[in-house]
């Protein structure tokens, strides 16, 4: 009997307890829509979900474009909304994983969900389009950069695509001619590196550039680099092309400087951030160029508007560029409905039909550059080159 | 009827109540959603939470039944997922979709099972915790292998790579199927929750009679005392690979599920947090207990989804959970308290049977 008391007690706690962090959770939740209206009635707000990894390894990320988004509403709401209608945004955590992303999609349809920015990274937004394409979702995917991402004409992207990433890069170094022997460092288990590595490479052909170094890690080996810089110097690279995440390039490039490997760095949109690196040496950064839509430090007055406003929400935090693309992707299909005239109580098939339209009529004065669509989703826009100089992204 | 019931034999009991919960929730869901009473979420879930099941059935053959510790069931997983998948996407639209997918639910079974011998043969050959080290570095093998592997079709037949998609050579009207770290995507969506469920069915059939037959008798036996199992004539090597392997077919299946439940496979998913999650469910469930398998895989791949009300402290809630459930499961203290609870139960019950009688 005494223990049964005992246990009694327990469950009492314990149901307390989770009654408490519940209360908390919805309140937080209520404070993430990010809305004046709070859970309005459908046909007075335009639903908007996010898609993306706020735990897990690639949680930087989702992380990134959640404050970016978030951003993005509250500035639209403070100016009135869409056509007068306020916005209410509502971000769900996929851990990186397809199948928890198609969870979180399905969550964010039983909220009444009538367009989709998500998702975040490239193998989850593939599965989630397959289902949005069947539910005819309007689907803006802010940094999923695989090919396939955007295979369906309901979806759209703001970032580059892999492709695109290694051809502009292989570009940029044969016409700038900044080199002729270029070796490459890519993470062969990922297939945002593999992937720009790929198209860099047939590029790199048409541009006479000779790689002379082709060197693979994967995401279980990637603590040591010296074999693979050291291949590149025997090589006699005069470049060292990084399609890799900055983490890694923090290592290669302390490492670099350990065996006096002293060259010429180019990355790009993965690198952006490296500045941001714990314990991380910046000096050694000093030099390397990175192709980035982004750059916090531009002259531009969307950029420095942005920049500052991030800075003010998000503790003094200085946005990377999965923010500036989410950031702009809120806007572009603010954009979009207005154009195409749709109105809140409209459902989601309807209004993925006239996005698709407008999408591609309108032209966005945005922060990751002025960026058009094509009808396959694609965005165009002009990679900005940047420079670390002095310990900052310095645009050339 | 009911005189018949109680002849019938214990076991046979115990596995038409296993049945029976299977169908029974299979009917309630499918009312539910015809009746459209199912939030889209829920019915997003059906399929990973049969995905599980079955993945946790299997493994539960090897820990619970044949006593081994295996660490890379995911790796099985995957060899059916690539295995199935590669066959749907070179079939394409050659065959009706029903036979493609009950082929390729046998090409995922036949690969993950021919991988379980290959591995057996000298895996089995060692004990404990060493079985369990050699199990996890097999995992992390074929997780790599996949990771590199590129290939394609065109009219010249396959090309096979493992240094990137260029070098496959294919002529112009050829498609790249296995694109390395990517993965393959585009798998045709097969999977539903009927035939989900039909394969549960079948893998409890295969995995419950082999527990009752001679030969998992004999399973159990060396699992009790190897020493005794084999000084009564029982060929040990035998029946360890013939559990490991059956249940690295039925891993496959699992795998075959998944692949053809999502447009996307790639091999990052069938890391070690995957086999240990699968471990989880088993140990969580029971070790050796068939059923408790299926119900701990479904209620911990539902329960994270469930909690997304919860927003931010979703993962802190599960974990907590977690280790209630365990305490409650494991613990000596909990079981005694379950003890006494279900003898008062039963007390109670005796009681107001004798009354009944009288």
């Amino acid at each position: 009997m005494k223990n049964m008391k005992k246990f009694v007690g327990l469950a009492l706690t314990a149901t307390l307890a989770a009654a408490s962090l519940a209360g908390c959770g919805s309140k937080n939740n209520d404070t993430s829509t990010g809305s004046s209206a709070s859970s309005a009635a459908d046909g007075t707000v335009y639903k908007i979900g996010g898609i993306g990894p706020v735990t897990g390894a690639a949680a930087a990320y989702g992380d990134a474009v959640e404050k970016g988004a978030k951003l993005a509403v509250e500035e639209i709401n403070a100016a009135g909304g869409i056509n007068g209608t306020p916005i209410e945004f509502k971000f769900e955590d996929d851990e990186h994983d397809a199948e928890k992303s198609v969870n979180a999609y399905n969550t964010l349809k039983d909220w009444g969900m009538q367009m989709l920015l998500g998702t975040v990274t490239s193998a989850p937004c593939i599965a989630v389009n397959a289902e949005a394409s069947n539910d005819n979702m309007f689907l803006l995917s802010p940094s999923g950069t695989a090919l396939e991402c955007i295979s369906t004409p309901n979806a759209f992207r703001v970032c580059f695509s892999d492709p695109a990433q290694g051809t502009k890069s292989a570009e940029y170094i044969g016409q700038n001619k900044l080199a002729t022997k270029v070796a490459a460092i890519y993470d062969s288990s990922d297939p945002y590196s593999s992937g720009i590595y790929e198209s860099f490479a047939a590029e790199a052909a048409n541009q006479g550039l000779e790689i002379v170094a082709s060197e693979a890690f994967t995401a279980d080996s990637k603590a040591d680099f010296k074999v693979q810089l050291q291949k590149a110097k025997d090589g006699g690279a005069e470049l060292v092309f990084l399609p890799i995440y900055y983490q890694e390039t923090a290592l290669i490039l302390k490492q670099a400087a350990d065996i006096g490997f002293d060259t010429q760095f180019f990355g790009c949109d993965g690198l952006d951030g490296i500045l941001g690196v714990e314990n991380f040496d910046t000096t050694l950064a000093e030099g390397v160029m990175l192709l980035t839509p982004f750059a916090a430090d531009a002259e531009d007055e969307a950029t420095q508007h942005f920049v500052k406003a991030y800075a003010e929400a998000y503790n003094n935090e200085t946005p990377i560029q999965f923010a500036a693309d989410a950031y702009d992707g809120i806007y572009a299909i603010k954009d979009a409905a207005e154009k195409a005239g749709i109105t809140a109580d409209m459902n989601a098939s309807d209004i993925c039909d006239a996005l698709k339209v407008s999408m591609t009529e309108i032209t966005l004065n945005g922060v990751t550059g002025t960026i058009s669509w094509t009808e396959d989703g694609e965005p165009s826009k002009e990679p900005k080159a940047v420079v670390i100089q002095n310990g900052a992204y310095t645009a050339m | 009827m009911k005189k018949n019931l109680m002849k019938m034999n214990k076991i046979t009991k115990n596995n038409l109540i296993t049945y029976g919960i299977v169908v029974v929730a299979f009917i309630i869901m499918q009312i539910l959603v015809t009746s459209g009473n199912i939030s889209s979420l829920l019915q997003g879930l059906l399929v990973p939470l049969c995905v599980y099941a079955i993945a946790a059935i299997s493994l539960n053959l090897v820990v619970g039944i044949s006593g081994e510790l295996s660490l890379g069931h995911a790796g099985f997983m995957c060899v059916g997922a690539y295995a199935s998948a590669f066959f749907s996407k070179a079939v394409g639209e050659g065959m009706p979709g029903m036979v493609r997918f009950i082929l390729a639910i046998l090409v995922g079974a036949l690969v993950a099972g021919i991988f379980g011998i290959v591995i057996g043969i000298p895996v089995l050959r060692l004990r404990g915790d060493y079985l369990a080290i050699v199990t996890l570095a097999f995992g992390e093998i074929i997780k790599n292998l996949m990771n590199v592997l590129y290939i394609g079709m065109d009219s010249n037949g396959l090309h096979f790579s493992v240094s990137d998609a260029a070098s496959l050579n294919m002529e112009a009207d050829g498609t790249v199927i296995i694109n390395g770290a990517l993965g393959i995507t585009g798998t045709p969506k097969d999977s539903t929750f009927t035939i989900g469920v039909i394969l549960i069915l079948i893998t409890l059939f295969i995995v419950l009679n082999l527990i009752h037959s001679r030969s998992g008798r004999a399973i159990m036996s060396i699992r009790d005392n190897r020493i005794a199992a084999e000084s009564v004539g029982i060929n040990i090597t035998k029946y360890k690979l013939m559990a490991f392997s059956i249940s690295a077919a039925l891993a496959g299946v699992a795998g075959v599920l998944y692949a053809h439940n999502l447009s996307t496979l790639t091999v990052k998913k069938f890391d070690y947090n995957t086999s240990i999650l699968i471990l989880v469910f088993v140990v969580l469930g029971g070790i050796g207990s068939i059923r408790g398998s299926i119900i701990a895989a479904v209620i911990l791949t539902a329960l994270p989804e469930m909690l997304r009300g919860l927003s931010d402290y979703r993962m802190l809630i599960y974990a907590i959970v977690l280790i209630a459930m365990m305490l409650f499961n494991w613990a000596p203290s909990a079981i005694n308290w379950r003890e006494r609870v279900k003898a008062k139960f039963k007390g109670k019950k005796q009681k107001t049977d004798k009354k009944e009688a009288a």
